[in-house]
C-alpha cells in the first residue's frame, strides 16, 4: 500500500515537471523575437518535457496496470526525428535570410544551403531580397 | 566470414530492429522475439543497396556510454536554458553562430554530432558546408563563442572519433 502511495507522488511529480518544461517552451516561442532564438526553446525544452510525461506514464502503467515499454520507443523515436526537424526549420531560416548571414566556412566554399545551382541563380537572385527582415 | 557477411550487412541493425519489434508487441514471447529476428534479417537485407559505405568499425560500449553522458548533459542543459528563457530579457540575450571544423568523416558520426548538438538545448547544429568540412551551430545564449565550440570538439567530437576508430 505505502509503495503505491510513493508512485503516485513519484507520477505527480514527474507530470508535473513535465508541465513546467512544456509551459517554459511555450513562454520561450512567445518571447523571444527573431526566427532562430526562437527555434531553441520548443524544440529542446519540449524534449525532456514530453520525457517527464512518458516517465509517468511509465510509473502509472507499471504500478496501476500492466507494465507497458512503449514509452521507450516513443522517446528513442523523438530523439531521432526532433534533430531533424529543428535542423530543417534552420535550413529554412538560412534560405529565406530570415536571420543574420552565418560566417562562411574556413575550409569549403559556403554552407550547403546557401550553394545555389549555377542555373538557378537568377531565381534565387529576384526571390531572396523580398524575404529579407 | 563472407556468407555471415552476405547474411547480416548490419549485425547491430538487426538486433535494434529485434528489440524495436520486441517493443512494439509490449510482450515478451519466443515467438514474437524469433520473428522480430526475420524482420531484422529480412529488412536489412533488403535495404542494403541503400547502405553502400557501412562504418568499419563501432564500438559499442563507447556509444552506451556516450549515449549517457549525453542524455545527462540534456538534463543540465536544459535547466540552464529554461533559466534563460526565464529569466534573461531579449535585450540582454547574445545569440551566435559558430563554425565547428570537423575533424570526422563518415556521415553516420557526423549526423550523430550534429544531433547531440541539437538535443543539447541552446545549441542547433543548423547547417552543413558544401563539402561536409564544417558544421554551423546557432547558439542561444553565449558570452564566449569560441569556449562552446571547443567544448563540442573536446566533449562529443572526441569521443564520437573513438566510437568510429
Amino acid at each position: 500500500m505505502s509503495g503505491e502511495i510513493i508512485m503516485t507522488y513519484a507520477i505527480a511529480i514527474s507530470l508535473l515537471v513535465g508541465a513546467i518544461f512544456a509551459l517554459v517552451g511555450a513562454i520561450g516561442l512567445l518571447k523571444f523575437n527573431d526566427s532562430m532564438t526562437r527555434l531553441h526553446a520548443p524544440t529542446k525544452v519540449g524534449t525532456v518535457g514530453i520525457g517527464a510525461f512518458l516517465l509517468a506514464s511509465m510509473l502509472h502503467s507499471f504500478t496501476y496496470g500492466e507494465g507497458s515499454m512503449h514509452e521507450l520507443l516513443i522517446m528513442a523515436f523523438l530523439f531521432v526525428t526532433a534533430p531533424i526537424s529543428a535542423n530543417f526549420m534552420a535550413k529554412v531560416n538560412i534560405h529565406r535570410r530570415a536571420c543574420d548571414t552565418p560566417p562562411s566556412p574556413p575550409r569549403d566554399d559556403t554552407w550547403s544551403t546557401l550553394n545555389v545551382p549555377e542555373e538557378d541563380k537568377h531565381v534565387s537572385d529576384t526571390a531572396a531580397p523580398s524575404h529579407r527582415i | 566470414m563472407n556468407a555471415f557477411r552476405w547474411l547480416l550487412p548490419h549485425p547491430l541493425l538487426t538486433l535494434l530492429l529485434a528489440l524495436v519489434w520486441t517493443l512494439l508487441q509490449n510482450q515478451v514471447s519466443a515467438g514474437m522475439v524469433v520473428f522480430g529476428l526475420i524482420l531484422g534479417i529480412l529488412i536489412p537485407w533488403v535495404t542494403s543497396a541503400w547502405w553502400p559505405d557501412t562504418p568499419k568499425s563501432f564500438h559499442l560500449s563507447r556509444m552506451v556510454t556516450y549515449s549517457i553522458m549525453v542524455i545527462w548533459d540534456i538534463m543540465v542543459a536544459n535547466v540552464e536554458v529554461a533559466w534563460i528563457v526565464l529569466t534573461k530579457p531579449n535585450s540582454k540575450l547574445r545569440p551566435a553562430w559558430i563554425v565547428v571544423p570537423l575533424e570526422l568523416k563518415q556521415p553516420e558520426a557526423i549526423t550523430i554530432l550534429a544531433g547531440t548538438i541539437t538535443l543539447t538545448p541552446g545549441t542547433v547544429s543548423a547547417d552543413l558546408s558544401d563539402e561536409g568540412h564544417s558544421l554551423l551551430v546557432h547558439v542561444l545564449h553565449t558570452d564566449d563563442p569560441d569556449g562552446v565550440r571547443d567544448e563540442i570538439k573536446s566533449r562529443y567530437e572526441r569521443r564520437l572519433k573513438e566510437i568510429f576508430a
